[in-house]
């Protein structure tokens, strides 16, 4: 789960690291509030679920509160890729010496959380670490352990050289491994972390994400999630126990398995379709995450034909096709449906289907091609 | 012959007694493998089913059982703990079929089974199954059959796809193992290459893969040098949208954008044939092994 910058802040803020002052708005009225109390020139930020908020316009340096307002006006409501932003955040500029990178991240190779800091950082780290990977540190960090204070230290001294610095970089560094351990974090990065020109080390920018399987056991971390900023179709999807992804396409999915459903999306793309959605079932049944499904589903208007694709494992294809019956009475579909069911339960499937009026059929790639010649002529 | 799982496979069933644990015994036991106990903290000196002792810890089950393997259907929140208690009382293969343990649990529990000597597969995984001998998880039975193909997935419903297509064409697996798809795992791709290379049993391999990380072009690349039996691969995900990416962390700890083509691309450059569609499964086999 992604969190919000302001929301992240929050978090390390919390472990005592330091971070210049400043607030969160939802109104233009609210951002000139803030930017006069801290005083003098601003930053407005966009908050949202994406990168690339400065290239999109959405964030503004004000000279005062009166073109705080106005910045916070024209960034309030904007799109970035796709999502509307909601809320700003207003902080105060700061002067900048140097701007440099560190960030810690879940790594699936070394099977730890590892550390990457650089003295380059600033809005091309990317770029540094694909032509320069040597101005970039690594360190994996033994979990059992936590980061020893000489390795806090020794990452530090990759950065600055000033003493007073370093011991400040070393301390954050170390609050950082505290934020990620105490947050269930799979990425804690700031970027940038600055000195200022007398001296201080300041962390201007955070980014955290929240491991979503430590969201269970952590109510406070998931009652962080904003739905406001994310496609409301997603939303509902959730609430209903599906993982759902929305596409451009015409051609809507229900799969059960995330593997079967990303092979089903890009056979429907080889026969020539475009799909409308990613959308896995999960793998228990109930008939009710079907009728939810095809709601979903049949909410967009692009959608021109339906595809279900169900391997019955733990799912049973007899709850599958219960879903797809039930769902049909209870309200119009509009488009055509094309299941493909096989295993658990399918010759039971395959009845209940049938004593509806409808028809399955057995083979995968059958189904995608005729889906996919449905959507072309509906389109 | 096979991997991992075989006819000297003695299972025991952590979680017997719950919904999903109870269901699976049943199948496990269907199929003909020896599940020779089962654990449930509190329901020590039952019975399941009529023949499979109940215990309260592993280590009671593996004294008096000799069980050498476990399978994990505990809930997320206890997961962790079930690996570690695997770990301590001996066993040497434990899979965990659960889904959504916290992954910083797992970089605490992948030290601590290691230390132990133990191998895990999963979490999040359908576990593996050696055709005709012993299944160990979820896949189902019904759609293997044996044979000298080994096939090693990160899903688990593309994998039942795939292994469908092989039985359904007369082409027999050796093992299938879902290595499952979770950020750390305790098996990988190139585990199961090794274990397969190294398998009298089996002629060739498939392999199932999927995008994000850099897993499978790591076993591109392990191919590439220690493989001398055939390799047919998969990536799912050709067409998945791009994330609205936050931070630098992720691109610059890959240096790869871990994209459907990129793996491809590694693959082939390894001399893996690469499937367009997962019913090409059948037509490269048949091409690889003449």
């Amino acid at each position: 789960m992604n969190l919000h910058e302001y929301q992240a802040r929050d978090l390390l803020r919390a472990q005592g690291i330091a971070m210049p002052d400043g607030g969160v708005a939802s109104t233009p009225e609210e951002a000139e509030a803030i930017a006069r109390r801290l005083g003098g020139t601003v930053v407005v930020k966009a908050q949202v679920h994406a990168g690339g908020r400065g290239k999109a316009g959405g964030v503004k340096l004000a000279k005062n509160a009166a073109e705080a307002k106005e910045h916070a006006g024209r960034i309030l409501g904007m799109q970035i890729k796709g999502l509307s932003v909601a809320k700003v955040l207003v902080v105060p500029a700061a002067e900048i010496a140097s701007e440099s990178y560190v960030g810690l991240i879940m790594d699936r190779e070394t099977q730890r959380p590892v550390y990457m800091v650089s003295a380059a950082g600033g809005v091309d780290i990317e770029e540094v670490a694909a032509r320069t990977p040597e101005k970039i540190t690594r360190l994996p960090v033994d979990p059992v352990y936590g980061l020893l204070p000489h390795q806090a230290l020794g990452l530090a001294f990759t950065l600055y050289q000033d003493i007073a610095q370093v011991r400040a970089a070393a301390r954050l560094i170390q609050e950082l491994w505290q934020v990620f351990t105490a947050n269930g974090a799979s990425l804690a990065e700031i970027n940038p972390l600055v000195t200022t020109p007398d001296g201080q080390v300041l962390a201007l920018d955070a980014k955290v994400v929240i491991d979503d399987n430590e969201l269970d056991r952590r109510p406070d971390l998931a009652a962080l999630r904003d739905e406001s900023a994310e496609e409301p179709s997603e939303v509902a999807a959730r609430q209903a126990n599906l993982t759902f992804i929305k596409l451009d396409g015409n051609v809507g999915c229900v799969v059960n398995g995330a593997g079967l459903a990303m092979a089903t999306m890009d056979l429907v793309k080889y026969y020539g379709g475009e799909p409308a959605n990613f959308l896995d079932i999960g793998g228990s049944s109930n008939p009710e995450k079907v009728v939810n499904a095809l709601r979903i589903i049949t909410r967009d208007p692009n959608v021109k034909a339906i595809l279900f694709n169900i391997f019955g494992g733990i799912t049973r294809t007899d709850d599958v096709a219960n879903g797809i019956v039930t769902a049909t009475r209870q309200f119009d579909v509009g488009v055509p449906l094309v299941i493909r069911l096989t295993g658990t339960n399918e010759q039971e499937a395959v009845r209940i289907l049938k004593d509806a009026g409808m028809t399955a059929l057995n083979d995968m790639d059958e189904a995608v091609q005729k889906v996919v010649a449905l959507s072309r002529e509906a389109a | 012959m096979s991997i991992f799982v075989n006819a000297g496979t003695r299972l025991v069933v952590q979680g017997i007694t719950g919904r999903d644990g109870s269901f699976h015994a049943r199948q496990m036991m269907a199929y003909g493998t020896q599940v020779v106990a089962g654990v449930t903290p509190g329901k020590g000196g039952q019975t399941f089913e009529g023949r499979v002792p109940v215990f309260n810890t592993v280590a009671d089950a593996v004294r008096e059982t000799g069980a050498n393997t476990s399978v994990i259907y505990v809930p997320p929140a206890g997961a962790a703990g079930a690996i570690y208690e695997a770990a301590d009382a001996g066993i040497d293969l434990i899979v965990c079929i659960t889904e959504g343990v916290p992954v910083l649990d797992m970089t605490r529990v992948m030290p601590y089974v290691r230390s132990r000597g133990a191998r895990l597969i999963g979490p999040n995984c359908p576990g593996l199954i050696t055709p005709g001998v012993s299944k160990v998880g979820i896949i189902p039975g019904n759609i293997c059959a044996p044979g000298r193909v080994g096939l090693v997935s990160r899903s688990g419903t593309l994998t039942y796809e795939v292994v469908n297509q092989l039985t359904k064409n007369g082409i027999g697996q050796s093992t299938c193992v879902g290595i499952g798809g979770d950020p750390i795992i305790g098996t990988n791709f190139i585990d199961c290459l090794r274990a397969f290379e190294a398998d009298a049993g089996t002629d060739a391999v498939v392999m199932m893969g999927e995008i994000g990380g850099t897993d499978e072009q790591n076993a591109a690349a392990f191919v590439k040098a220690h493989l001398t039996k055939p390799v047919v691969g998969f990536i799912a995900g050709q067409t998945a949208p791009k994330g609205r990416r936050m931070g630098h962390a992720g691109a610059i700890i890959s240096g790869s954008s871990g994209t459907a083509e990129e793996k491809m691309q590694a693959f082939a450059a390894a001399g893996i044939s690469v499937m367009k569609r997962p019913v090409d499964v059948v037509a490269l086999l048949r091409d690889r092994l003449g």
